[in-house]
């Protein structure tokens, strides 16, 4: 029994320690977005809260914890309501399997640095990336506004078709792990070496169909602002629309840290323990993202779609056919 | 003999289900605060004003649930039938080593029929998205 208690005190100070480094980091990766997007435009970006605008994530929160949270008069009131925490739940539920580090050891026992080693991690990953689909389609339509419609609509047939691109291109990654395990997936590079090396065709299309799956500049067509005005969010304010905000961005660090893991060799890297090896993973793959959107011009809806058919899907079933080959050679 | 709470899937100590479970349990716990918490530190001042969805600062006619393009249901269900085929290709993914050649070519056979469906529906204009769409 002792040891159970110990054991439930640890996971929670493990859960505790990995929530709040996921929530800072996304709070202080609107900062660095901020601050390197203006200097990209030739800008300051935000240098009134604190010095170089670092306090600006905390008044940003504290504002919208106060503001008011207003629900349009025909909205379709529960429906508004929870959309916003089913984006955010499921982008930090996504989370949950991606391994961070080995094992420490604490009391003489050992602790895996993953939250959840579940065998089918990599499906687990699909299914709640749909799921997040539903916070944006249905917030789009609750909001009985027709630019949050649009957006809703849009970005709910944009997630579907990158959806496909992005789990195809991940077909030859478990051919070469062997395991739909995240931990395994890492452990086979750390036997084999990156599988970027192996699968830079894989590694282009995941990167662009996360990059579509996170909604950001070039395919951020859900919510246009020169279109939509603010697309699927149009109606929210206050806290919810933080949700959508935090959720953006842990779903810009977990496709980072996916990137990573299926990728770039995930936790393993010499000198530096592991996890920081992951946030520095992560980090670059988040500031390549930030880059992309001050450089590239938003796409066109069409043309953002026959990326995704036209283009990624073939090329991915292509690709597994041929990795299929050299695998069994 | 351990305790049957310590048999893996309920031990805290192992990576498994219960871990996610209480992981799942925690940011259900910390998205409730963050609502509640602005839900009792927000200002509620309705007005019929701020009651209205914007439009650009034109009063909205009408209902806002319009009917859709049936170019985005079309995506639904190719989505649909793609993502079950996809299915099928995970599976042999797992164990493209111990089903060898032969699956190898079965697979094959496979996405050369899911590559010629996606032909099929791009001949007859279903990924025609752009102003030129006949739909």
């Amino acid at each position: 029994m002792l040891t159970y208690a110990a054991g439930l005190l640890m996971l929670t100070v493990k859960l505790a320690l990995v929530l709040g480094v996921l929530l800072f980091v996304a709070a202080y990766l609107v900062w660095v977005e901020r601050k390197f997007l203006a200097r990209l435009q030739v800008r300051y970006g935000p240098n009134r809260a604190g010095i170089f605008g670092l306090l600006q994530p905390i008044a940003d929160s504290l504002k919208m914890l106060t503001k008011e949270d207003t629900v349009p008069e025909d909205a379709d009131r529960i429906v508004f309501l929870l959309a916003p925490a089913v984006v955010a739940l499921t982008a930090l539920l996504m989370f949950a399997v991606v391994p961070f580090g080995g094992t420490v050891t604490v009391w003489g026992r050992e602790i895996p640095m993953v939250i959840s080693d579940i065998n089918v991690g990599l499906l687990y990953i699909f299914a709640l990336s749909s799921l997040g689909v539903y916070g944006i389609a249905l917030g789009g339509w609750a909001s009985n506004s027709k630019f949050a419609l649009l957006g809703g609509i849009r970005g709910a047939a944009q997630l579907i078709s990158y959806e496909l691109a992005l789990g195809l291109s991940l077909v030859p990654v478990v051919m070469l792990a062997g395991s739909f395990s995240l931990v395994d997936i890492v452990g086979a590079q750390a036997v084999k070496g990156p599988f970027i090396y192996y699968q830079p065709l894989a590694f282009i299309i995941f990167a662009i169909a996360a990059a579509a799956e996170s909604m950001r500049i070039p395919f951020d067509l859900p919510e246009a602002e020169n279109e939509l005005g603010a697309g699927f969010h149009m109606e929210y304010s206050g806290m919810r629309f933080g949700l959508f905000f935090i959720g953006e961005y842990v779903h810009v660090q977990v496709l980072g840290a996916l990137i990573a893991v299926f990728f770039l060799g995930g936790w393993h890297g010499p000198f530096l323990p592991g996890p920081v090896w992951l946030l520095i993973k992560i980090l670059l793959v988040s500031l390549f993202m930030i880059w992309m959107r001050g450089t590239l011009p938003r796409l066109r809806y069409d043309q953002l779609m026959a990326i995704g058919w036209k283009v990624l899907i073939p090329l991915a079933l292509v690709n597994i056919v041929v990795t299929g080959a050299f695998v069994l050679i | 003999m351990e305790p049957i709470l310590n048999s893996a899937p309920f031990s805290p100590w192992e990576p498994g289900i219960f871990a996610l479970f209480a992981y799942g349990a925690w940011v259900l716990v910390i998205v409730a605060v963050l609502l509640f918490i602005s839900s009792w530190l927000g200002e509620k001042k309705p007005s019929p004003e701020k009651g209205r969805a914007y439009e650009s600062g034109i009063i909205p006619t009408g209902t806002a649930r319009l009917r859709y393009p049936v170019s985005f249901y079309l995506v639904a269900i190719f989505f649909l039938i793609f993502d079950v085929e996809g299915a099928y290709i995970f599976s042999w993914a797992v164990a493209c080593r111990q089903l060898g050649w032969a699956g190898w070519f079965q697979i094959l056979f496979f996405i050369f029929v899911l590559i010629m469906g996606l032909v099929y529906i791009w001949r007859k204009g279903g990924l025609e998205w752009g102003p030129q769409a006949k739909s």
